[in-house]
């Protein structure tokens, strides 16, 4: 019971952090077609400007509970993924530091080169979720010991590459839609125009993925939970967002590509379920939820841990949305 | 202040360089052959010391801020906002660099060391993940409101949310040193399915080492920060850029400089006394104490140790000290290196148990000294501010003294990691054997370059800011806005430039 308890945290916390960082992701690979002057620019990266750092704690906590719960899968996962998880952390390296870095200097040239970190930065790690979440569902070579006994090229596969342009191109989508509802004017149009251009691809991308996910996991779907129709109510989501963009609910159409991002990510969780770690090789060497799972006491202090602190969590960090709901407009005073 | 700032990188660089063991292995012994551990270390150890020259600057200038943000919000004087921004800036720029390394360090021990991973996982992930729920998830979104919310809430809101940051770093540093101390002296667990398991929580939190280890880094990193915001505040108040500024932030940096580092300094000691009984190895390794010391033992300053023949021919010593340092009084015994090599081997089974005594030695000297340094030059400062003097050549001194907090914060944790070797956890896992098995060579390589070149920019980058920010002095409100404006156009691109501010195909979907 605790183990699953665990499990669905893991999720959950997932779904936040891919929601959450999803927009900033997005915002971010958006930067160098929306901000066209340097003002402009300082607006977009002011409208994730109050929330990223926050928001990338999600990924932060993600770490640390498949480290308390599933010390076993934080193991074999990261250690498996070695090179990608590290160009994943360069990624986030790089955003990190272009965003605090790049007002700092009035120079031009140090702001272009600092804006095209930021943009790297906010590529890489959905590229890298994609591609690492599709082979986390397919299943990849462990050993008996829950080691990866593949290469590093060994993950790039066909459904893979899907999985991560999937990824990319949603968040894209979700960060048009989170900067139409904190900007104005001009930059408004222009992200409403992004969001129209990207709304054909996604559905197409997301489509090719949920097609394949079904073929690909198919053994994998009959042992676990089955994520069933999920995968396509995350796909109606997204023509859902299209149609709130046409309309102009901007609300709802935020409000929608954000269902589409939590249900697909449900939906991987489900396909994997009670697995953690699918071995390619022998599915007796897969890592559970109870094989992997920290010791039944361990996984109590951790649960009332989480109890308390999820809903404090969620009410500050609701409460900084809050604050910040205002959108910005060419008078707004900027930070940086 | 460009030269102390350079410098002080430099001094990192070579502590690092000299008393970092899988360093030394490879670049000045010619030992080429680098194994999977070797590099492993290398790369986490280069990690953690880069990351934690901008953790102790991130947590104790968060609580400086604050105080002087406490002094506006009391005062309603305007010197004080304008010394808030200011720092600020400094602050936040340190502060980015020690978020992105803080997440690499956590992510290593899964990529890096999964063995380590799958045999502590079940007690030391606790500590890791109730960080990220107590302290981290604060920290950020309380630093998001606290950057961006000086129009949004009201003074005293904009208080709290500062307050929070800072206080939020100081949990933060709580629980990771749970972490750690469980490194140096595991507690509350039991070794069941060939994993250590978590049977008690609170033991995990009552670790004696932890309440050492905790308040000795966080007196530290306030030592660390007042000593950085005093010598900043002298080399303005040198060149008398903005006085009523920097005035009340010198005077409150060299108040708290004095208590942090004397506070740092007890802390430290308590701690060297606790190791004698809980790691006594590696307080014989940072004394260079090849045998069981007499009954007076003496406290050697200097000495010229040879490895190969387990000897320390040259020395200085000071009759008594180490016996007054380990026991607060003139005669006691301290266990030397092969007397408690012999003892492990009969209790662990065959192997050396011999830490790096070099590093160990040297870097507990460099922050001894350094640590004594840093009390002296607050004593005089603070003497000479309650004689309102403020000589020169005492701010020239105090903008210098920037360089001496980051060699004993950096040769701490060198001390404390490489002292407690072979093991990564003191008594049930040896290092040699945490690393993750089958990450190749190649791939070690490729990460350990790729990211020391990253460090390595990051750091010039934050460095080029730190001296950016620090010589363009505070700005006041106004002069915010008048700042020179980068050429606009340049960044606008062809298919903009006609359409600007007019865009054409905005309004077409409303």
């Amino acid at each position: 019971m605790l183990n699953i308890t665990w499990f669905v945290l893991v999720a959950i916390i997932f779904v936040g952090y891919f929601f959450l960082e999803g927009f900033d992701y997005g915002v971010g690979m958006l930067l160098p077609f929306m901000g066209r002057s340097d003002r402009e620019r300082r607006i977009v990266l002011t409208t994730i400007g109050p929330f990223w750092d926050g928001n990338e704690v999600w990924l932060i906590a993600a770490g640390g509970a498949i480290f308390a719960a599933f010390p076993q899968w934080y193991a074999s996962m990261l250690s498996g993924f070695y090179l990608a998880i590290f160009l994943l952390l360069g990624g986030l390296i790089l955003r990190g530091v272009a965003i605090e870095f790049r007002s700092r200097v009035e120079g031009l040239r140090w702001r272009r080169w600092w804006d095209a970190m930021f943009f790297i930065g906010s590529l890489l790690p959905p590229l890298i979720w994609g591609v690492a979440l599709a082979n986390l569902v397919k299943g990849i070579p462990i050993n008996a010991q829950g080691n990866y006994v593949g290469t590093f090229l060994g993950l790039i596969n066909p459904f893979a590459i899907v999985g991560g342009l999937t990824v990319v191109t949603v968040f894209v989508f979700h960060g048009a839609s989170f900067l139409m509802l904190r900007t104005s004017g001009e930059l408004y149009h222009r992200a409403k125009r992004a969001a129209f251009t990207m709304a054909p691809v996604v559905v197409g991308i997301f489509f090719v993925f949920i097609v394949m996910m079904y073929y690909e996991t198919d053994v994998v779907r009959r042992l676990g939970l089955d994520p069933g129709p999920i995968p396509l109510l995350a796909w109606l989501s997204v023509i859902g967002t299209w149609a709130f963009v046409r309309r102009g609910h901007d609300k709802w159409a935020f409000i929608s590509s954000g269902l589409a991002i939590m249900l697909g990510t449900v939906s991987m969780f489900l396909a994997m379920f009670p697995d953690v770690m699918i071995s390619s090789l022998n599915s007796h060497w897969n890592l559970t939820i109870y094989n992997a799972a920290s010791n039944p006491y361990s996984l109590q202090v951790m649960s009332i841990m989480a109890a308390v602190m999820l809903p404090i969590i969620v009410a500050y960090q609701a409460w900084s949305y809050w604050i910040f709901r205002r959108r910005l407009t060419d008078d707004t005073k900027l930070e940086y | 202040m460009i030269t102390p700032v350079f410098l002080n990188f430099h001094c990192v660089v070579f502590l690092l360089a000299h008393n970092y063991e899988p360093v030394t292995a490879y670049f000045l012994r010619g030992d080429v052959t680098m194994t999977a551990v070797g590099l492993a270390r290398l790369q986490f150890g280069g990690t953690l010391l880069f990351h934690f020259l901008f953790v102790p600057l991130t947590i104790g200038m968060g609580i400086l801020i604050a105080v002087l943000e406490t002094f506006y919000v009391r005062t309603k004087a305007e010197e004080y906002k304008v010394a808030v921004k200011f720092w600020m800036k400094i602050y936040l720029v340190n502060f980015a660099v020690g978020v992105v390394t803080g997440i690499i360090q956590e992510f290593q021990f899964g990529t890096n060391w999964s063995q380590f991973s799958r045999f502590v996982g079940d007690i030391f992930g606790a500590p890791l993940a109730i960080e990220v729920l107590m302290a981290f998830f604060l920290e950020s979104t309380f630093l998001g409101i606290w950057i961006y919310g000086w129009d949004y809430l009201s003074p005293r809101l904009h208080l709290l949310s500062v307050w929070l940051t800072s206080i939020a770093s100081v949990i933060s540093a709580f629980w990771i040193l749970t972490a750690n101390s469980f490194m140096q002296e595991p507690v509350g667990y039991m070794v069941r399915h060939g994993r250590a398991e978590m049977v008690n929580f609170f033991a995990l939190l009552g670790n004696p080492q932890l309440w050492l280890e905790f308040p000795h880094t966080v007196f530290g990193a306030m030592a660390l920060s007042s000593f950085f915001m005093a010598s900043v505040s002298a080399y303005h108040l040198i060149r008398h850029t903005n006085d009523a500024v920097f005035d009340p932030s010198y005077r409150l940096a060299m108040t708290s400089a004095l208590i942090f580092s004397v506070l740092v300094f007890v802390l430290g000691h308590e701690q060297a006394q606790h190791l004698i009984t809980a790691q006594p190895m590696k307080m014989a390794a940072s004394e260079a104490l090849w045998h069981t010391s007499p009954l007076h033992a003496p406290w050697t300053v200097i000495g010229w140790i040879n490895v190969a023949r387990h000897a320390t021919p040259f020395v200085i010593q000071i009759p008594d000290l180490l016996s007054i340092l380990a026991y607060n009084r003139f005669t006691g015994r301290v266990l030397g290196i092969t007397e408690l090599n012999h003892l492990y081997q009969k209790k662990f089974g065959m192997a050396s148990y011999i830490p790096p005594v070099n590093p160990t030695f040297w870097s507990f000297r460099i922050m001894i000294f350094v640590g004594t340094a840093m009390m002296l030059i607050a004593m005089v400062g603070t003497y000479m501010m309650a004689k309102k003097v403020r000589p020169r050549w005492f701010l020239v001194l105090t903008e210098w003294t920037l360089i001496l907090p980051y060699m004993a914060t950096t040769s701490g944790w060198l001390m404390t990691e490489v002292g407690r070797q072979p093991w990564i956890v003191f008594g049930l896992m040896f290092t040699a054997k945490a690393n993750s098995p089958l990450v190749s060579l190649t791939e070690l390589w490729t990460t350990v370059i790729a990211f020391g070149l990253v460090y390595l920019s990051v750091g010039a980058a934050a460095v080029y800011l730190f001296v950016h920010i620090i010589h363009a002095g505070p700005q006041t409100e106004e002069g915010q806005e008048a700042r020179p404006k980068p050429q606009e156009s340049l960044f606008v691109t062809g298919q903009e430039r006609h359409a600007r501010g007019q865009d054409p195909i905005g309004g077409e979907w409303h």
